[in-house]
């Protein structure tokens, strides 16, 4: 199975070579390196940027300007902080022209901790991201989901916001995208790069077909009908872990839902599995306050409060300013199994 | 009625003579005519808009009055049409002179300061000179200063890929140069591996809103950053048309076959302030670009002072029956609100999903 950097990877080159992208582009993302990730190695329209986020962002808004299709890269969300007023730009170029100029492209940067990557590659984007209105913003959990979301993302007129758990890169999925080898020594020898000199390599890419993740729609990754666990990215993974460890200790049936789409989200299928259990937990790794799962809660206590058996709760990182380096900070910092597991308890055994 | 790009005088005075075409820098009597009237317009329009801001009629005014010395040249040069193959302009707020000469109607830039429905740029939604033309490739006007200088580099990348393809354009003023993305566009049009087809210019009238020039800059002149990135350089006088036609045609078209990137600072005046915010008041002490040319046009013999006054007229005849015009149109609906957030209004409100 390929794992979601390569996931990544064939579906930009799906998108380069079927969908129009003419330029891929940002800080090393280009030969020989490929992305700090390698999630653009071998792509034939990729190219490495001066280290400039402000200027990636603003070509990227050219290009969309001029109706290209783009991929553009922010090598670590830590460092697009200083590019939030050209986000605001581009999601409101639509609106501000009275829908004249839409911008069709996409932008991706690595969120979140789980690497150790202390103060400057832990931070995480998503709840700033759902206030930058006239953006999507989705974020895969498995490499699957972030071949076709990637996909919808590029197919998009909007401006797309493709966050990569950074975490989750290395992982597998248990689905195989459409196209890829059955073999993963098979995938590894066709796509990843060589070690050492890489001037001659070329990629053999597989025979990749289309396929669709819905911008907007969330999935139900394990059915139940005592608690809904709404997350995505790293925690979403961490929740399901949990769903299964409570299973088998305590028979609870735990609902959990990969978010996937941040905006739009799916409230359709969030609504219906919070009126079946009545008991809600909301999980990310943005810091708490004012954070997306904050709105999540509001909306469900203004539209379902009397059919809730337990307050909705909210489990984001701690408001403080940096994840510390050091294990044990970053584990008191950011949601692991542990709080999650005291969480879901607490939400279980509370009686109305 | 004027119309851009082809005014042709009222009076045909016939061939043109020696003294003028050296004054005028070989350029020819309909072209020196042309540029005037359209900088006469473009005044017009702007002292119109200040008019409809202290009637009451708009909430804030800022525009151009005093840089039409430069803006019209630029639009008069500029190949215009949609997509990369036409050129791309990444205008500040201050652009109502090159609009004016690309063609844009007076009452369009009048339904945007009242706030209009029908305004064709923004729906009523933006300030005042903040234009957005896409059959022209004028890309949006911010207020964001200086964000423009980025969007350009982006615009040249798309034309590199066809060598045939038009230029990206982009202007702004002097104290926005200090922005990070001045120096970004200034990096990505000289990166060797991919130099851009970017004509980057500054407009110079020393202020920025009531910061001095003078205390800010070490620099000699603007233009001299460009230096160190190997890019060709240009100061002139944008106080002088047709100094300001002739060297922006030798940039554009050195920019055009070499596919290369200039950067060129135009030393202009700011008629009236920085916006409304300052007043909007007319400051004698600055140059007025358009009474020079007007009094050196009118003392070559090329029009006569009451051609001078009839056209003035006529435009200010113009500028009111648009004004009225538009006091007749809708303002945007409080329920478009939600228009255009996402593409083809597909559903941006939370509430909804």
């Amino acid at each position: 199975m390929a794992n979601m950097a390569q996931a990544i990877r064939m579906a930009l080159h799906y998108s380069e070579t079927n969908l129009g992208v003419t330029e891929i582009f940002g800080q090393d993302v280009g030969a020989p390196l490929g992305g700090v990730f390698t999630c653009t190695q071998g792509l034939k329209t990729s190219w490495n940027t001066p280290l400039d986020e402000r200027g990636i962002v603003s070509a990227a808004i050219g290009l969309g300007l001029a109706g290209q299709k783009c991929v553009a890269e922010i090598q670590f969300c830590d460092y697009i902080f200083n590019t939030i007023d050209l986000l605001k730009m581009a999601g409101n170029t639509l609106w501000t022209t009275n829908g004249q100029y839409n911008l069709p492209i996409v932008l991706m940067t690595p969120t979140g901790a789980g690497i150790r990557g202390s103060v400057y590659h832990s931070h995480s984007f998503d709840a700033w991201a759902s206030r930058i209105q006239g953006w999507k913003v989705v974020m895969p959990s498995t490499p699957l989901d972030a071949y076709g979301l990637l996909l919808s993302a590029v197919k998009d007129p909007n401006p797309v916001m493709f966050l990569k758990p950074k975490s989750l890169l290395r992982i597998r999925g248990e689905e195989l995208i459409p196209g890829e080898p059955e073999n993963e020594k098979e995938l590894k020898q066709r796509i990843d790069a060589p070690l050492g000199d890489r001037s001659q390599w070329k990629p053999q890419w597989p025979d990749l077909e289309d396929f669709e993740v819905q911008i907007g729609k969330a999935k139900i990754v394990k059915e139940g009908t005592d608690l809904t666990v709404v997350s995505y990215g790293r925690t979403l993974l961490l929740c399901q872990k949990i769903a299964e460890k409570l299973k088998s200790e305590m028979g609870a049936k735990l609902e959990v839902i990969d978010l996937r789409s941040i905006y739009p989200y799916d409230w359709q299928t969030l609504n219906k599995s919070i009126k079946k259990t009545g008991r809600v937990l909301f999980v990310n790794e943005d810091t708490e306050v004012t954070n997306f799962g904050e709105h999540l809660a509001y909306r469900t206590t203004q539209e379902l409060f009397y059919e809730l058996m337990a307050r909705p709760r909210v489990l984001a990182g701690k408001n403080v300013p940096g994840i510390g380096l050091y294990p044990g900070l970053e584990e008191a910092t950011v949601p692991y199994e542990h709080q999650i597991e005291a969480e879901v308890k607490e939400i279980l055994l509370e009686i109305p | 009625m004027v119309q851009a790009n082809t005014v042709v005088s009222k009076k045909n005075r016939g061939q043109s003579t020696i003294k003028s075409k050296d004054q005028f820098g070989g350029l020819s009597e309909d072209l020196v005519k042309n540029i005037y009237e359209l900088m006469l317009k473009s005044r017009v329009l702007e002292e119109r808009l200040i008019k409809i801001y202290k009637a009451g009629e708009a909430f804030f005014w800022i525009g151009a009055p005093g840089e039409e010395a430069y803006g019209v040249p630029l639009g008069l040069l500029v190949n215009k049409g949609q997509g990369v193959n036409f050129d791309y302009l990444h205008l500040h707020y201050r652009a109502t002179p090159t609009v004016v000469a690309m063609g844009m109607p007076m009452i369009d830039s009048i339904r945007l300061i009242m706030n209009k429905v029908t305004d064709p740029h923004t729906g009523g939604r933006n300030f005042s000179n903040h234009y957005c033309i896409p059959k022209w490739n004028v890309t949006p006007i911010t207020s964001p200063i200086e964000v423009q200088y980025g969007f350009a580099v982006g615009t040249a990348l798309a034309q590199t890929k066809n060598p045939k393809s038009g230029i990206s354009i982009v202007t702004g003023g002097d104290a926005g140069t200090a922005e990070s993305d001045f120096a970004s566009c200034l990096i990505w049009s000289s990166r060797p591996e991919r130099p851009l087809p970017i004509l980057i210019t500054v407009q110079n009238n020393r202020w920025g809103i009531s910061t001095a020039y003078e205390g800010q800059h070490g620099e000699k002149n603007i233009a001299d950053r460009g230096k160190a990135f190997g890019i060709r350089t240009r100061v002139i006088n944008g106080n002088d048309p047709i100094e300001s036609y002739l060297a922006l045609k030798e940039e554009m078209e050195y920019i055009r076959s070499e596919r290369k990137p200039v950067l060129l600072e135009a030393k202009v005046s700011r008629l009236y302030g920085h916006s409304s915010a300052s007043g909007a008041s007319l400051n004698e002490s600055e140059v007025d670009c358009l009474k020079e040319f007007e009094t050196k046009i009118i003392s070559s013999g090329l029009i006569s002072e009451s051609e001078s006054k009839s056209m003035r007229q006529e435009f200010e005849e113009e500028a009111r029956r648009a004004m009225e015009q538009a006091r007749t149109e809708d303002f945007p609906k409080p329920e478009s609100i939600w228009d255009h957030t996402y593409y083809n209004n597909e559903n941006a409100d939370w509430r909804n999903f």
